[in-house]
């Protein structure tokens, strides 16, 4: 399985990277080499095999650990907001986005 | 319209009763100042990791014992992946392949007639925050408090059958979950949110047509109007020869509208993989089990056995077990009255919830307890009040001067059931209205209402009027 450059562009888009049309060969080269190595692990004959979902899974079969439903984090905005570059009334503000 | 089916399936988002949020120990409450609520966790500061809420799961274990549906022993937390700035991980934490719980079924009722849905699945979320967009440099605000909020989307079938059908599910599935007390259902503040998933298909055919998707239905109202408008939409591009794309739709209240928000083409792509943060979610027996003992009767139940135990009519066991403080009202008060209990679902299906609809006040808010109101049914059961006298009270219960005993004292209001005093009035009456009793021994039975009238005005309504026919008719027939 190997990607078409389309797809470089997509990928892309989805995840908000910037490749450039002349970075684009690289990128696809390198994405390429990762498919290669999920080939070559699909050689291995894994049927009878239950998926994990985590990798330690099988050390943690209790699986997560829950929390109590309390209360014990105050919120912190002065603290949060001192580093986001523009803010107003408690909010942040962000370039006008709408769907 | 004839000659269409209109198929709906709803996707319903029920904010869990929590007090933290499903992955960090910051306030759920609403109305806060914003971004006061948002952890490093919400906001996604770095090396941050979630731990989920274990009120969020006991709820939702709570929600598919209700509905018996099947509890997923392990289910498996997702990431759904898109950006957008309400949602600082980049991703939303959802459960994708094997959600809490799958199937189950809800049962509603759709003119007197039974009905039921199946359900697809029901699964736990985080919330994304909120987005303002009236500010007046044209910049966009981000308030964080929701961010994480815990949510249960809970997913029907696509079988629902038009807008009517859709809203009374919505309507049961709104009562259930706050019967069971895992979400306040408080649809301004967004505790309970629906998108409809609408299409159409040729009456008969089996296949299912391309469906749309409308987003922001947040009353039941704009639902019906929003299914009911969409539908109409697509029947109407069909038969003038187009076709219905796939699209997510908004819902205008204003205009009364669904307009395109995205196509298909941009369509999100979530790329949902088991997210590596969280392990499986593993339940073990005897936490469900404990969960099933504490269950409370289900309103089915509740309704099934009103009508049973109290020999109810259907509409009235429906009525009264709307919510489960309806429901508790009821018991109070039959147990507090002693009375007969149709005479209990009476005045509380009529006069109590005409004045709380007035007062727009929920039952549990109610400015009689069913131990006042009691108070009043007990003085119509043992004759003391007539109906019309008996409503006099109750309003002045409700305007709050004083229990029904001391409002019969102050304004004289007990009912005469003096019999020798009653047969003097018709004697009375009979004696200077001898044109009256002419016409009715000629028949006329008009003029035997305005007979009753008259004793009853001398009385100043106080006597009872079917003790007053009886004597009138046994008097006249003489």
């Amino acid at each position: 399985m190997s990607l078409s450059h389309d797809q470089i562009r997509r990928i892309a888009r989805l995840a908000r990277i910037a490749i450039r049309p002349e970075e684009s060969e690289a990128a696809l080269e390198r994405l390429n080499r990762v498919l290669g190595l999920i080939d070559e692990m699909r050689a291995v004959d894994t049927s009878g095999i239950e998926p994990m979902a985590h990798p330690l899974e099988a050390h943690l079969p209790g699986g997560q650990r829950l929390r109590p439903d309390q209360v014990v984090e105050p919120g912190q905005p002065q603290i949060y907001q001192s580093v986001a570059p523009a803010v107003e009334d408690g909010l942040y503000l962000v370039p006008k986005v709408v769907e | 319209m004839t000659g269409w089916e209109i198929v709906v399936g709803l996707e319903t988002h029920a904010q869990l009763a929590t007090r933290s949020k499903m992955f960090s120990g910051a306030a759920t409450a609403f109305g806060a100042p914003p971004n006061t609520q948002a952890s490093a966790v919400d906001i996604a500061l770095p090396g941050t990791l979630p731990v989920a809420n274990a009120k969020a799961v006991e709820h939702a274990i709570r929600f598919g014992l209700a509905v018996k549906g099947q509890i997923n022993r392990r289910s498996i937390f997702a990431r759904k992946n898109y950006f957008y700035p309400d949602l600082p991980k980049g991703y939303q934490i959802s459960q994708y392949e094997l959600p809490i719980v799958a199937g189950g079924e809800v049962k509603f009722f759709v003119d007197g007639e039974e009905r039921r849905v199946r359900l697809t699945r029901a699964h736990l979320e985080e919330d994304a925050g909120k987005l303002l967009h009236e500010l007046s440099h044209g910049m966009t605000g981000v308030d964080l408090n929701r961010a994480g909020t815990p949510l249960l989307e809970i997913v029907s079938e696509p079988e629902l059958r038009g807008a009517r059908e859709a809203v009374a599910y919505a309507r049961a599935l709104h009562g259930l979950v706050m019967w069971i007390g895992i979400c306040d259902g408080n649809m301004q503040e967004g505790s309970f949110r629906c998108d409809a998933n609408v299409s159409v298909k040729r009456a008969g055919e089996n296949k299912l047509g391309t469906r749309c998707e409308i987003k922001n239905l947040n009353s039941f109202r704009f639902m019906e109007r929003a299914i009911e408008f969409e539908a109409r939409r697509q029947i109407e591009l069909l038969e003038e020869g187009g076709k219905v794309e796939q699209e997510t739709r908004l819902y205008d209240a204003e205009r009364d509208e669904t307009r395109s928000m995205r196509t298909k083409e941009d369509a999100h792509d979530y790329r949902y993989f088991p997210d590596p943060d969280l392990l499986p979610l593993v339940l073990r027996e005897e936490q469900i089990r404990k969960i099933e003992t504490e269950m409370p009767e289900l309103p089915d139940a509740t309704r099934e056995r009103f009508a049973r135990q109290y020999a109810l009519p259907a509409y009235d066991a429906g009525v009264l077990t709307a919510s489960r403080a309806a429901a508790g009202y009821f018991e109070a008060l039959v147990k507090a009255a002693g009375v007969d209990a149709k005479l209990c679902a009476n005045w509380q299906t009529g006069a109590l919830n005409a004045a709380l609809n007035e007062a727009d006040l929920p039952v549990s808010e109610s400015k009689l307890s069913p131990a006042s109101l009691a108070g009043l049914l007990k003085r119509i059961a043992d004759g003391t009040l007539s109906g019309k006298m008996a409503k006099e009270v109750f309003d002045a219960m409700w305007a709050g001067e004083g229990g029904a005993d001391e409002i019969i004292e102050k304004r004289g209001l007990r009912q005469i059931s003096d019999s020798a005093l009653i047969e003097k009035l018709v004697d009375d009456v009979l004696a200077s209205n001898a044109k009256q009793v002419e016409d009715y021994r000629a028949g006329k039975e008009k003029a035997f209402n305005s007979l009753v009238g008259q004793v009853m005005k001398a009385t100043k309504g106080k006597a009872d009027p079917e003790q007053v026919n009886r004597v009138l008719r046994r008097k006249l027939s003489g």
